[in-house]
Formats: C-alpha cells, structure tokens, sequence
C-alpha cells in the first residue's frame, strides 16, 4: 500500500456520468480516495451510506471524496441511485484495476480493491492512509476525521 | 459544526432513551432498518437496560429521519419507546399518515406532535446521538455496547 509521504500516483478515470475525472484536476484541494471492493456488495453499501451523511462535514474541511472501484460506469450510476448518494464514483474499470493497483490497494486472488482510504493533500503528496484489515471491513468515519485534524494540527 | 473526531460511546445519562432493567446495552439503531427491527424483539427480551441512540441513515432508508424525529417527539409526550415498538413492529406503514395514526393510537397530542416532529431541537437531538455513534466508529446498524 503507498504511504503516507509519497506522491499520489495521477490517474484519469470515467465517473458515473462517463466524465474523465483525473486526480490532477483536484490540486489545491484535499482529496479522500475511497477504494471499495464491488458496488451493490452490502459492506460497500453502507460504507458509502454511511459516509454521505457526514459528507458535509468532509467538504467543509476542504476535502473532495470519490468512492473508485473496479466496477463500471454505468453500474456505479445505478449503484448511486440505489444508494441515492452523490459521492463521485470512479470506474477503474479498463484496465482492471489499474489505479487500485498503483497505489497498492489491489488484491489479485479476488479480483478488485481492498478497502482503503487514501487522503492526498493539495500538492498531490499521499497524506494518510487506511488500509482494512480484510475488504470485509469498513473503516469508522471517524477515522477521516481524526486524519483531518492531525492534518490541521501540523 | 461539530468535530466528528474519534471518542468513546458516551455513556447513558438522563436524556437517554432508556428501558428495562439489568446491565445497560447501548444500541444505535435506525427506524427505517430491516435487521435493526429484526434485532429490536431480541433484545428488549434480555434482561438489560435498552438505551436507544438515534442513528438514521437517510441515503439507505428515507424515511430515517422522519421516524427518528416522529420518535423523539413522541418521547417528549413519554411514548418514545411506544412508538419505537410500534414503527419495528410493523415497517409497512411509515409514511406520514400513517405516523398520525400511530400517533393517534398511542393518545398522544397530534399537534403538538407534528410542532415537536419538525421542530429544529428535535432534530438536533437526532443528530447529536447520530454524531456520537459517527465519533465511536459505527458503521452499521444496529451497533450495540455493552
């Protein structure tokens, strides 16, 4: 897994809308990277229901979050709508996984990401990072927020 | 806006939701949840004191937070735990009217219920119990502690 210290790697990728979102277009921002096993999965539907209840207060530090999996574009469009979240999803969809990959999230034995958050500051360093013990996993938001405020606190 | 840094499940204090009797287990729990009402008979069978924490999650279940704030309006009328029973017993029938029916059966003041249902301190209160299961990590319901 990358760490902490390290520069995000960039990566341009589709949304749910078929939009190239790439990491770069975020420089001068705080952005939350959370890499999530499969969408529809039910761990993954309530770590991002979850999340967007406190997304307010996560854009209220600054910091953009987009949820990346291996899935596609369309199934991350119907996945929101099911879920009726607005967080960003990102399709790391061909080639499978690729970004996973690069910031050492992927797990090639089942074929997508594990559960990771990765906080990249607004130069594009890797500022903090949670991996899940299993994908089975979901990090507390409370996490996110005491990443913030050690950030602050520097 | 408050911080929702890392801290400890609160302990019970007087504005608890609490019922029974025996060992306290703190559970947040969501209105609008299949396994919470699953869980909900369960546990009011143990011989422990229930402290019921608000923890909707209105991206998951919509009506969430309208039942959390039917809820704690019917608590402010000394029927929170009626209501509660009620809305798990029976998960088909959530939407307003279907609140004032509820409401009514229980006797309670229909006015001041819908006042107290949409009033800011009420959900306020709601929040305030979502943010400390957000600050102890919880990320699914129902969470108990014990």
């Amino acid at each position: 897994m990358i760490a902490a210290g390290e520069p995000a790697p960039d990566f341009t990728l589709r949304n749910q809308d078929g939009e190239k979102v790439s990491l770069s277009s975020f420089r001068g921002r705080k952005v939350l990277l959370v890499f999530y096993p499969l969408d529809f999965s039910p761990v993954c539907s309530d770590q991002l229901s979850i999340y967007q209840e406190v997304k307010p207060e996560i854009e209220a530090k600054g910091v953009t979050m987009v949820g990346i999996s291996v899935d596609s574009g369309f199934a991350h469009k119907a996945f929101q709508e099911k879920l009726g979240i607005d967080t960003e999803l990102l399709a790391d969809f061909e080639p499978k996984g690729e970004v996973a990959r690069a910031y050492g999230a992927y797990i090639d034995k089942v074929g997508h990401a594990n559960r990771s958050l990765v906080l990249v500051d607004e130069e594009g360093t890797v500022e903090w990072v949670h991996e899940s013990p299993t994908p089975l996993e979901i990090p507390g938001a409370n996490l996110i927020f005491d990443a913030l405020a050690s950030a602050d606190a520097r | 806006m408050s911080a929702l840094t890392s801290a400890a499940v609160p302990p019970a204090g007087p504005e608890d939701h609490r019922r029974g009797e025996g060992p306290e287990l703190i559970v947040y729990a969501d209105l609008g949840c299949p396994h919470c009402a699953s869980a909900w008979a369960e546990l009011c069978d143990r011989e422990a004191t229930i402290v019921f924490r608000h923890f909707p999650v209105a991206s998951k279940h919509p009506r969430s937070p309208a039942l959390h704030a039917a809820a704690e309006a019917a608590g402010r009328q000394g029927r929170f735990f009626e209501l509660v029973d009620s809305l798990y017993g029976d998960r088909g029938h959530v939407d307003d009217p279907h609140l004032w029916q509820r409401a009514e059966r229980l006797g309670l003041n229909l006015d001041r219920f819908e006042a107290d249902r949409r009033s800011e301190a009420v959900a306020a209160r709601v929040r305030r119990d979502f943010e400390s299961g957000i600050r102890a990590g919880v990320t699914g319901t129902p969470a108990v502690f014990d």
